[in-house]
């Protein structure tokens, strides 16, 4: 039986807690060092505020930016952006993967292709996009999306190849089909496979947004970073880079909370 | 007329370096209700012998009946149990019993409360929305075996299904299996490398030789009319007798 009533028990746990509690506070400490130290930095002139900008100056500038209105306009329009890249990269990863595995011999021929555009860094396509499309929300996504496909495919694939061929012969007793074997085994078993490829895509799609921002775009946070280093507003520069940290931050804990809602039942 | 029927069957499997021959010249008749046991040693096409019966492949000779219909695709009339239980982790308990009949379109009301009957009589009554992980092993084979007999099936093909399992276990879930079969009326073909395993459940074993396979002698095991269980049936005299002659057997082969 389990004692978690002694006073063993309870001491290990509060050690527990303490240590615990001990490295949220070097966390926090580390972070707000680093921005005291670089306000002094700027503040006693060690460096030049002009480039390297102080966090009351970045403060500022979120806040202005936040007055105006635009704060919301840049961020919905990045979030929304990589949203829709990163759903629609693996969708179509995904889509992809299951040609590849329904036929042996589609995906053989396809090989080496798959590996060329895996190692072709997609960013230098860019300049193609922004011709073709012009410089819209469109080549935006389609930078989100180029960068994210490919290796939702490579994920996707191996997964369902990983899956146990024992039970793809259970289902086959049964006399199952093929989109049987598709729908009742292989996807569902490649259900943690989509989950990792989940948590690289939305990590690519930012990258891809942005990218496309930088070179197709009005608005979102990749435009206010470019903006504001053309016209050596630092500040600004630096409060997008927040910002862009923030959302990449709650993206990556809106999949992790999509992941506890699918898994959730069983464990 | 036999239930199932091999005649002159021989597989080969095809690879780079040429053809490697599985499975030759073997001709079995199995009788409705039988139990019968093969064994062999490891390589020797036990398992190809009842994915041929189950129709997952075809023969390159020869022929598979079964109720005197040649096998064609997979045979409706027969369930097959493999090694392990490989229920679905992302499935309930009563969804995992229910895979057969899901992908054979015959999952009816009526067919789901049989099966919901069934794990109830099985002593599986409270886990039915369960994980599989949450079971223990002997539970998790008899889900197996109710997953195959939900189907209906005359003919149980089983392939070591209890080879997964630690001894202790092993013995008392082979017992329960062996009763819920015939309680089951099935004809069961079994295929095992161990041999009191065979001895004990079946009234036929089958001893094959090394790859190619041919079936080498077959025992009638002639303790099993009085309706012993298989771990009555290891206390008889009559069972180390049995156990001894398919040993040399076995192990004639392997010299």
């Amino acid at each position: 039986m389990l004692n978690n009533t002694s006073g063993e028990h309870q001491q290990y746990l509060r050690q527990l807690r303490r240590q615990g509690f001990l490295i949220r506070v070097v966390q926090v400490l580390l972070l707000a060092g680093f921005f005291l130290f670089w306000e002094l930095a700027a503040s006693k002139g060690w460096i030049n505020a002009f480039i390297f900008s102080q966090p009351t100056k970045v403060w500022a500038a979120l806040v202005r930016l936040a007055g105006e209105g635009d704060l919301w306009k840049h961020l919905s329009w990045t979030v929304s952006e990589t949203v829709l890249g990163f759903t629609a990269g693996t969708l179509l990863g995904i889509i992809l993967a299951v040609v590849l595995w329904w036929s042996k011999f589609f995906s053989r021929v396809l090989d080496p292709y798959i590996v060329i555009l895996n190692s072709v860094p997609k960013v230098a396509l860019g300049p193609i996009f922004v011709v073709w499309l012009g410089t819209t929300i469109t080549a935006v996504i389609a930078m989100s999306v180029s960068i994210s496909v490919i290796v939702a495919i490579m994920m996707m694939h191996t997964g369902f190849q990983e899956v146990d061929p024992n039970q793809i012969k259970l289902v086959r007793t049964f006399g199952a089909t093929k989109s049987q074997v598709l729908r009742k085994v292989v996807i569902p078993a490649s259900v943690p496979t989509m989950i990792a490829a989940l948590k690289v895509n939305v990590g690519l799609s930012l990258v891809g947004t942005i990218v496309g921002e930088f070179l197709a775009s009005k608005a979102g946070l990749g435009y206010l970073i470019v903006y504001g280093g053309q016209v050596f507003n630092m500040s600004l520069v630096m409060a997008s880079i927040l910002l862009l940290s923030a959302v990449s931050v709650i993206l990556y804990y809106g999949v992790t909370f999509l992941e506890e809602k699918a898994t959730g039942g069983r464990e | 007329m036999a239930k199932v029927e091999l005649i002159d069957v021989s597989l080969n499997y095809q690879t780079l370096g040429g053809e490697i021959a599985a499975i030759e010249n073997v001709n079995l008749r199995i009788e409705d209700l039988e139990f019968v046991s093969i064994v062999g040693q490891s390589g020797c096409g036990k398992s190809t012998l009842l994915s041929l019966i189950s129709g997952l492949i075809k023969p390159s000779r020869g022929q598979v009946l079964v109720d005197g219909i040649k096998v064609s695709g997979t045979a409706k009339k027969v369930g097959y149990m493999l090694q392990q239980d490989y229920l679905f982790e992302w499935r309930t308990i009563l969804d995992n019993a229910l895979l057969g009949l899901e992908i054979r379109g015959e999952k009816t009301a009526q067919s789901v409360q049989e099966v919901k009957e069934m794990l109830r009589t099985y002593g599986l009554g409270g886990f039915e929305h369960h994980y599989p992980p949450q079971l223990s092993g002997g539970m998790r084979q008899r889900v197996a075996l109710i997953r195959t007999l939900a189907t209906h099936p005359d003919v149980l093909l089983l392939d070591e299904p209890f080879s997964a399992l630690d001894y202790q276990n092993r013995l008392s879930v082979g017992e329960e299996v062996v009763k819920i079969l015939k309680e089951q009326k099935k004809t069961v073909i079994m295929v095992t490398h161990d041999i009191p395993e065979a001895v004990s459940m079946a009234n036929r074993v089958v001893v094959m030789t090394p790859r190619p396979g041919t079936i080498k002698s077959v025992h009638e095991i002639e303790m099993c009319d009085q309706g012993l269980s298989p771990l009555q049936t290891r206390e008889e005299p009559q069972f180390r007798e049995y156990f001894t002659a398919i040993w040399k057997e076995l192990n004639a082969g392997a010299e």
